[in-house]
């Protein structure tokens, strides 16, 4: 019979153990692709031109891909997502619709980004008629960061204290005034984070862009109707097709550089929420 | 005038949240009007039974690649679960502010990092050394759910963690009043009271691992057959799609891939209202 102490100190060592594995794992990832990455980027990799199927040169056109599909990405779902935001929580109160739209909204987030490469390539590739493109790929890439504004934005607007929605009021301002002057200036910030972590996540997604972008890259795109492979599709291609040593290398490079993208979206984020918060704390 | 203006605007605002239920109508939409034809004509049964897939017969059985789904999750399950809601119950009660505050950003860092490069990882590092220490050929279930299981891990890990903080102090304090140890405390009274909200962070979980597609195609080997073991390559359903899109002509074939796409759509809609009302089950 092991006594109650004993036991207690076996799983107090589980629960820490486990948090290590999961830090061990994350930190073995990242040395894994780091480590063999870092040392094929430099100023030749991220500004020229790939050569031989991508197994020489550089990745300056999956640069500028991956950049225009995440330009039109966030440029197309951030209003969308802040004002979907802004509705649930300074408008909706209890009213029935906030629940059909939250539960709308939850489920998108669940959906694989095979079915909305599925959805992008029969809507906006074939029906629409816009092609394998920078467009499709980023308007189908709009619909997945949706979800992440919605909520980010809705998190930023109810930490704004009320106490200035009704100084505002007192002031004899409208609603809209209100939420434009007021909520959404001090919001600002906040808002800003879920954009950056959709950017993030924009960079990168491959399975939709698959589908809806094509995966052309001997030319910098010309127009949003260029087809385009971004980066994380073609470190995809790399490491299916690649045995050739410059090819793996390559793709070690990608890797690497769309680490970078997530790990400076996540801090800087986070950067950016933790002033958030304390100015807000500091004025209230 | 001002009346007027404010109901545009709200009304603008009502339609922008709306966006989001209108996107899971045109996913609807789409899928299952190119999709559904070919359901009816091959017949649900042996659609889904069939044991055979060879697109270039016309033979169309999706059997092989809702097996290799299933148990790939499951095993994946195997490992993230226990891992996760130990991690999760770290974070909510034992660890010091100072370790939560490194934590944190470390799950929101493997929830950030692309699925292609955890495939990429997994085909560079996991597959080659199951194919030496174990046994060829090293694309295996065993990769992909470990591969899996690490994907899933943020989504257990949040979801269980707010569900063990919801559950009120007050219990905790009787039992620690009683006599328990943190410890029993944990395991008899608290996790019971979070279990339902743990269950939907287990089936969000799952469903990231069905939905997965880069990494499964990059270390599964892709197989359309029932494996025998778990060092067996299989085909996932997000597989299935992801790899045949890009040379299935119009026309049945590709009718077939978008059939598989209602499948998946299907399940992991099931998933979703499952964990929905499993959150909602524990309002405390």
């Amino acid at each position: 019979m092991i006594s109650a102490y004993t036991k207690e100190k076996i799983a107090k060592l589980a629960l820490w153990l486990s948090s290590f594995v999961i830090l061990a794992v994350l930190l073995g990832i990242i040395a894994f692709v780091v480590v063999r990455g870092i040392g094929v980027i430099d100023l030749e990799f991220i500004s020229s031109m790939p050569r031989r199927g991508g197994r020489e040169g550089g990745i300056l056109t999956m640069i500028v891909g991956t950049l225009a599909i995440i330009a039109i990405s966030s440029i197309v779902a951030s209003p969308i997502g802040v004002a979907g935001g802004i509705y649930l929580t300074e408008y909706a109160g209890r009213h029935p619709l906030s629940k059909v739209i939250t539960f709308g909204a939850d489920w998108l987030a669940g959906v694989p980004s095979i079915i909305f490469g599925l959805f992008g390539f029969a809507f906006f590739v074939v029906f629409l008629g816009w092609g394998f493109s920078i467009l499709s790929g980023g308007m189908v890439l709009a619909c997945m960061i949706l979800n992440t504004i919605i909520r980010t934005s809705q998190e930023a607007i109810l930490a704004v204290p009320v106490s200035y929605r009704e100084a505002s009021y007192a002031l004899g301002a409208t609603k809209w005034q209100t939420v434009s002057k007021v909520v959404l200036k001090s919001a600002a910030p906040g808002i800003l984070t879920g954009v950056i972590l959709g950017i993030g996540r924009a960079a990168g997604e491959t399975a939709a862009i698959m589908l809806t972008a094509g995966s052309f890259m001997f030319r910098l795109p010309t127009s949003v109707f260029s087809s385009a492979r971004p980066m994380s599709l073609h470190l995809y291609i790399l490491a299916m097709e690649g045995v050739h040593p410059g090819a793996i290398a390559r793709a070690f490079g990608t890797a690497t550089l769309l680490i970078l993208v997530v790990i400076i979206a996540n801090l800087s984020s986070r950067a950016i929420m933790s002033y958030y918060t304390r100015t807000l704390r500091q004025e209230r | 005038m001002n009346k007027y203006r404010e109901w545009v605007i709200e009304k603008s605002l009502v339609a922008a949240a709306m966006v989001s239920l209108i996107i899971i109508a045109f996913i609807i939409i789409t899928i299952f009007r190119t999709g559904l034809p070919l359901i009816a004509e091959e017949g649900v049964f042996h659609f889904l039974f069939g044991m055979e897939w060879r697109p270039r017969r016309e033979i169309f059985g999706i059997f092989p690649m809702m097996a290799g789904t299933l148990l790939v999750t499951i095993l994946s399950m195997l490992i993230s679960v226990p891992l996760g809601i130990l991690a999760a119950t770290f974070l909510a009660e034992v660890a010091p502010q100072a370790i939560r505050s490194i934590l944190r950003p470390v799950i929101e860092l493997l929830a950030g990092i692309p699925s292609v490069v955890y495939g990429f990882v997994g085909l560079m590092a996991l597959v080659p050394f199951i194919r030496i220490h174990l046994g060829p050929p090293g694309f295996s279930m065993l990769a992909g759910a470990i591969v899996l299981a690490i994907m899933a891990l943020p989504i257990i890990i949040t979801i269980a963690e707010d569900a063990i903080n919801a559950v009120p102090k007050t219990y905790k304090e009787a039992s620690l009043a009683l006599g328990a140890t943190h410890w029993q405390t944990i395991r008899n009274v608290i996790l019971p009271a979070a279990r339902s909200g743990i269950l939907a962070g287990v089936v969000l979980g799952s469903g990231r691992a069905i939905g997965e597609t880069m990494a499964a195609i990059m270390v599964l080997g892709n197989i359309p057959a029932i494996p025998d073991s778990v060092l067996d390559p299989i085909r996932t359903l997000t597989a299935n799609v992801a790899l045949e899109m890009a040379y299935a002509a119009a026309g049945p074939h590709r009718q077939a891939l978008f059939a598989t796409g209602i499948v998946l759509f299907g399940a992991i809609s099931i998933l979703v209202i499952t964990a929905n009302r499993l959150r909602r089950g524990q309002q405390l």
